[in-house]
């Protein structure tokens, strides 16, 4: 009875988010042109490279397109530069007080705070992009993934991926309560998160050892593991293994997070007056 | 993607820019006002255009250093932007060796010149960049009531000293390639890249100005201008025609992307010897007329929002 009505109050959380999320229409119209217009540059890009050496293509073509196409249409889901100044700056004025107040863990209520907010963004923005990208001519169409069982393990990395890039956000938000300006930390992070994610290049496009590195790391389980594993030319172990690496990282993140939230709250002075 | 981007403005830094330099403009119009109404009351001369600015940039500058940690980390941060970028470009390069005939050398040549220009531009019409604050708190008015060009003022409003983390990446790539990709630089050449800098910067100054020129219509900044800023610089590495006739096409006469890019590249890296070349950067500039005028029309239909 009290853990049910503990979850109903995030869930609430979580609800009332997701509706506000979904009222920024304009702006998201603005951020699908963007979307569009940076996937069809960076594919035009690699057609450019493919031209040059169709060999070294650690990918075939048709996986490397749905891949820019998936991650423009996801890009809210998995960005880890897209935090929320709201969190920040309640650290930063002492606002943070008033939430310490209520019955609730801080933690818990941020992650269901920025759940909901991914996904308004991710549900207002994709549909658009996903439908254009399925339309347009051949090569640089977007691929139907090859059967049902795919695209649900798919589903299934896509929420453990948006699960772990937000949980890797609480952990900053986390840092913040001790270092107060979050410029740092965040500017940091962000460049070399994205880049880390494969946000800049995909991963497999980079050199082997690197890439073996990186494929273990938390930041491969944000959205290299949904997008690779959509087009289905994955084999089915790597897929394991990689489903297994989101879960592990999720648990690892949200533990580091919940403990370093439990910890701020706490030691952490507030701010302001 | 970024910037994406990459937000969504691609561009995570120059959501957080915001927020610190919020405090510092409101010193720096502060300062900058009673300096003038200063200056104004003892002399009735002026201050020229151009010293008025550097007075401005003096300001800004200071201003900055009074949160210093946060200035260098600033910078730190800018780099590390670019060279996330520059990390993609070097790990594609590892695995093709050229790309529509350029090699690694000429890419990260025209990558290093590219950023270059659009660090320049961005440090000095930044605010343009974040203008639209201006448009929503309604300190434009502000602007409107001082005895000067509000283009001057606007640019003076904001100085981004932070860039030079950009320029930094830019000018290590700069290094690394000029003697490895063999060019032989004659005094054209060097002259070439000169305009290819102060063509580049015009243009996009250009670009920004429209950016805030359409904050008079919309408030808010509009993300799909992003396309042409950030979206320009990450996939401006590649020379334009890496994208095919028809984006050349665009970037020759719409947006002149290719003046200050591809054709005078061309001549420096030697794949093409018109010495014409030379100069058609500097016609970039012409960008700035459009862009004006733009700019003056959203002047008129201004209407003061705030308080």
């Amino acid at each position: 009875m009290k853990s049910s009505l503990a979850l109903r109050k995030y869930q609430s959380f979580f609800r009332l988010r997701f509706l506000q999320g979904l009222q920024y229409r304009a702006a998201a119209a603005a951020g699908i042109t963007t979307q569009f217009a940076w996937g069809f540059l960076l594919i035009i890009a690699f057609s450019a490279f493919y031209e040059a050496d169709p060999t070294a293509f650690p990918m075939s073509f048709q996986d490397t397109v749905s891949y820019v196409w998936l991650q423009q249409a996801f890009l809210a889901l998995f960005n880890t530069w897209m935090m929320e100044n709201e969190i920040f700056d309640t650290i930063a004025n002492g606002n943070i007080a008033y939430e310490l107040c209520r019955p609730i863990r801080i933690y818990n209520m941020w992650i269901a705070r920025s759940l909901a907010n991914r996904f308004s963004r991710a549900v207002l923005r994709c549909s658009p992009i996903l439908i254009v990208a399925f339309l347009i001519p051949k090569p640089y169409r977007l691929a139907l993934p090859p059967d049902l069982g795919t695209f649900l393990l798919f589903l299934l990395s896509l929420v453990l991926g948006t699960a772990v890039a937000t949980a890797f956000c609480m952990i900053v938000y986390g840092v913040t309560f001790f270092t107060i300006s979050p410029q740092g930390v965040r500017v940091l992070f962000a460049s070399l998160v994205d880049f880390l994610a494969g946000g800049i290049i995909p991963i497999p496009f980079m050199p082997d050892r690197v890439r073996m590195v990186l494929e273990l790391l938390p930041f491969a389980s944000m959205q290299n593991a949904p997008l690779r594993i959509y087009s289905g030319s994955m084999p089915a172990e790597e897929i394991k293994v990689t489903l297994g690496l989101q879960f592990f990282w999720l648990i690892a993140l949200v533990l580091i997070g919940a403990g370093l939230c439990r910890l701020a709250e706490h030691k952490a002075c507030i701010q302001g007056g | 993607m970024k910037d994406q981007f990459h937000n969504q403005s691609n561009s995570p830094i120059d959501e957080s820019l915001s927020t610190i330099t919020q405090k510092e403009s409101t010193v720096t119009m502060h300062d900058a006002q009673t300096t003038f109404s200063n200056k104004s009351q003892g002399s009735i001369k002026k201050k020229s255009a151009l010293r008025l600015w550097l007075h401005y940039v003096s300001i800004n500058i200071r201003s900055a250093m009074q949160y210093k940690l946060s200035f260098f980390l600033m910078v730190l941060g800018q780099f590390f932007v670019s060279f996330s970028v520059f990390l993609g470009l070097y790990f594609m390069f590892q695995r093709f060796h050229s790309v529509k005939g350029y090699t690694y050398n000429e890419v990260l040549l025209c990558f290093a010149i590219f950023l270059m220009e659009f660090s320049l531009a961005e440090m000095s019409a930044r605010g343009f960049d974040s203008f639209s604050s201006m448009v929503r708190t309604g300190s434009f008015d502000q602007v409107l009531v001082r005895p000067r060009n509000e283009v001057l003022q606007v640019l003076g409003s904001k100085f981004e000293l932070t860039r030079i983390g950009r320029m930094l990446q830019a000018l290590l790539m700069f290094v690394y390639a000029i003697p490895r990709c063999g060019v032989d630089w004659s005094f054209s050449k060097i002259l070439t890249l000169l305009f290819m800098l102060i063509g580049g910067t015009a243009l996009f100054s250009g670009i920004f100005m429209i950016y805030a020129a359409f904050c008079f219509f919309t408030l808010e900044g509009l993300e799909f201008m992003n396309v042409f800023t950030d979206g320009a610089r990450e996939h401006g590495k590649y020379p334009i025609d890496v994208y095919g006739k028809k984006m050349l096409f665009f970037g020759t006469f719409l947006v002149p992307y290719a003046l200050v890019q591809y054709y005078p590249l061309s001549y420096i890296i030697g794949k093409s010897d018109n010495p014409l070349l030379t100069f058609l950067p500097l016609l970039a500039i012409l960008f700035l007329i459009p862009s004006y005028l733009f700019w003056r029309f959203g002047v008129r239909h201004y209407c003061s929002s705030g308080s």
